[in-house]
């Protein structure tokens, strides 16, 4: 009972802040049909200038700044990048973003170095936030659940509820439209990929101190990310939710089962002889393939479900 | 006349110029190991050790006529990337390598040194190997130009599973490994050991996670506190020591640690200290084992690099190559080689040999506790702390060279034999 509420702890921390991360991908990916290969690359950059403002400034102050910074960067790229290579379609779209990834990563070296950076969880949030059957939760990974929720709930009545997010839901599907009525929808575009740069950044700010802050999280969490956005649906908002709590709780249950196809045949007499390559592929546990589970998991979604768990689009 | 007075001038000052330049032979190591991705920490603290040592060395003029130079390469714990270097090294002439980190890379690098050296003669390459535990480097893949200069992964475990057993409130035992060559054998010989010495005790677990690849250990945390284990034995090194270390305490896991790398990269800062009296450790060495020498490199080291002195067998490896060079009278691996291969050497905490049979460094290990410093309350002996955290190992016990020295079924081939 333990084991199971503390991994569920686990796992929705993790898969919320897998969400806040993949929320931006998939509003811009709904909304330009870009698939932002640097995505990641703005989470790294906003774990990056977190650790940097939290020297400058402080945590708190950091976790507002970096987000707004990376989002500035964001709408940059969007008005001086993309917008250009918007008219050559969408494979010239893919290169740039791709390129921007390699961009990053080196400017990342440059600035701050091959190994990790020391960016620390502050002292107000270092400490156990609660104690469940004698495990504590820290309380930090309260906080990173409670600023994807708030995040979380911000998006959602921001989309729904103001007139700026009705016009992003319209320019969705009927940007002719939207543009005849006067609406400026490159100028949203431009807004919704700073907007989503900046989730990607605060999920980078927020994350740093719970994981590690160096060069290889853009590269380590960047596939992830994309098999959210495939099984929720492209363009879902509800669906990238589903699916991120649903990698999390996986990757963070698969970890800790020590089940393997040997155990599930052992009590059906079915065994192979030890040292053998049947032996080492049935006694691989699922704690083992656990890396590998998501994108197993992708390409199920994709054969038997194409448009994701929540998706409209079909193509 | 004066062209008749030029030319025994200009040959004086060739000549002149020549022992300068022979007064200049220089013996370039390449060091390769990484320096970026996640264990580029490691990679670069073994990397200044080895400067630190080349430094002194030639300061100290040890092989008279003779400078050492380390040249670094970044090999990403990639053996693929390795290989790839090691052309670049034959390629610029360069004929002594060292490597330390992760065995995959070790057992690769081994193999294309003896590769190399046999369709090479005349161009051989000495492979000094500083930190890659995996028992098969000296056993079943051993060959003649690699040596080890750190105790072998089976060596370790032989000696912290004779100070395990004593401790009769140990019941249930965890072992998490990373799932590579070194903690797979790391894996079989806990297994085996405690089967032997202490066979009341369960296994209750035994993880093999990715190499550097895990950022959370919380969910592996949550396993072991699970499985009712008391005490965790680990060899994993750098970041996945210490993030393991870190979900620990967060999570509130009270076992012991008994570890290979908990006094390096980051470990007794990410632990604190909840891992006082809880976290011990067998290494070769630690700053708090009395030496004068060492009291000395670790001062020096600490003040130019703000690192602690971390590697011993550096130190030890790179004395033993000066000395082989010198009593070879020459830099070529082939002689040096044939120096090193059962040679002994003394130090300040007894005489290590490399054994010939294996060119495995036979040497006294030491098993320590995590403490408070003396001058945070705890041992008066205690007097280093590591990282500046307040915190540092206390000897337990030293293992004695035959203690920990296993048996060896390397057969290995001298060259031109």
């Amino acid at each position: 009972m333990e084991f199971l509420v503390i991994q569920t702890l686990n796992g929705l921390s993790y898969g919320l802040l897998l969400f806040l991360l993949s929320a931006g991908l998939t509003l811009i990916f709904s909304m330009m049909g870009v698939l932002n290969f640097a995505h990641a690359s703005f989470y790294m950059v906003g774990a990056y200038f977190g650790y940097q403002f939290t020297r400058w400034l402080g945590f708190w102050p950091a976790l507002v700044v970096a987000p707004l910074a990376v989002g500035v960067i964001g709408m940059l790229v969007e008005r001086y990048g993309l917008r250009r290579v918007h008219r050559h379609g969408h494979v010239a779209e893919l290169l740039f973003t791709f390129g921007l990834a390699y961009l990053v990563d080196e400017a990342v070296h440059l600035v701050w170095g091959r190994a990790a950076v020391e960016y620390a969880v502050p002292p107000a949030l270092d400490g156990p936030l609660f104690t469940v059957f004698g495990s504590s939760f820290p309380a930090y990974r309260g906080f990173m659940a409670a600023v994807a929720i708030t995040m979380l709930a911000a998006i959602y009545l921001g989309l729904t509820r103001t007139r700026v997010g009705l016009v992003i839901q319209a320019a969705l599907t009927h940007p002719q439209t939207v543009e005849a009525l006067g609406h400026n929808v490159p100028r949203v575009f431009m807004l919704t990929f700073g907007g989503g740069s900046a989730l990607a950044a605060l999920a980078g700010a927020v994350g740093g101190p719970a994981f590690v802050t160096d060069p290889g999280m853009a590269a380590a969490i960047g596939p992830i990310v994309f098999v959210i956005v495939v099984v929720g649906g492209m363009g879902s908002l509800a669906g990238a939710f589903l699916a991120s709590l649903l990698i999390g709780l996986l990757q963070t249950f698969s970890v800790a089962l020590d089940w393997s196809l040997g155990g599930l045949l052992g009590p059906l007499g079915v065994a192979a002889a030890e040292g053998t390559l049947l032996a080492e592929v049935l006694n691989l546990t699922l704690a083992q393939a656990a890396p590998m589970l998501p994108y197993l998991i992708m390409v199920l979604m994709l054969v038997v479900r194409p448009r994701g768990l929540l998706g409209t689009r079909t193509t | 006349m004066p062209a008749r007075l030029l030319a025994p001038l200009a040959f004086a000052v060739l000549s002149c110029a020549a022992v300068a330049a022979q007064a200049q032979e220089v013996v370039r190591i390449a060091y390769i190991d990484p320096l970026s991705g996640p264990f580029a920490n490691v990679g670069d603290g073994g990397l200044k050790h080895f400067q630190f040592m080349a430094d002194e060395l030639n300061r100290r003029n040890a092989v008279p006529g003779m400078k050492f130079e380390i040249v670094a390469f970044d090999n990403k714990v990639s053996p693929q990337e390795t290989l790839n270097i090691l052309k670049q090294v034959a390629d610029r002439g360069i004929r002594y390598v060292t490597q330390g980190n992760g065995s995959s890379v070790a057992l690769a690098l081994s193999d294309a040194v003896q590769k190399h050296n046999e369709r090479n003669p005349g161009r051989e390459i000495l492979y000094m190997n500083y930190a890659a535990v995996d028992p098969d480097l000296t056993n079943s893949k051993c060959h003649y130009f690699h040596f080890r200069f750190d105790a072998n992964s089976d060596m370790k475990m032989e000696a912290l599973t004779t100070e395990l057993a004593k401790d009769r409130r140990i019941r249930k035992v965890y072992l998490i490994n990373q799932n590579y060559s070194f903690g797979q054998a790391v894996s079989r010989a806990a297994k085996a050991d405690l089967k032997r010495k202490r066979p009341d005790i369960e296994i209750v677990g035994d993880d093999l996670h990715p190499l550097g690849q895990v950022k959370d250990f919380a969910p592996y945390v949550a396993k072991i506190k699970a499985s009712g284990a008391d005490t965790v034995i680990t060899g994993n090194w750098g970041n996945d020591m210490s993030l393991l270390v870190k979900a620990a305490k967060e999570a509130g896991l009270n076992v012991n640690f008994y570890t290979y790398y908990a006094g390096f990269a980051g470990v007794a800062t990410a632990v604190g200290e909840a891992g006082v009296d809880r976290m011990k450790q067998i290494t070769d060495w630690h700053t708090n084992v009395p030496s004068k020498e060492l009291e000395r490199v670790n001062a020096e080291f600490k003040k130019k690099y703000n690192l602690d002195w971390w590697f011993l067998r550096v130190h030890t490896q790179m004395n033993m190559l000066a000395e082989a060079i010198k009593r070879a009278q020459s830099a070529d691996p082939v002689k040096v080689a044939r120096q090193l291969s059962g040679m002994k050497y003394a130090t300040e905490f007894g005489e290590v040999e490399m054994r010939a049979a294996d060119h495995q460094l036979i040497q006294p290990l030491y098993i320590s506790t995590f403490v408070r410093s003396a001058a945070r309350g705890g041992p008066k002996e205690v007097r280093y702390d590591v990282e500046n955290t307040g915190y540092a190992f206390k000897t337990d016990v030293r293992i004695e060279p035959y203690v920990s020295a296993q048996p060896t079924s390397c057969q290995m081939k001298a060259p031109g034999n």
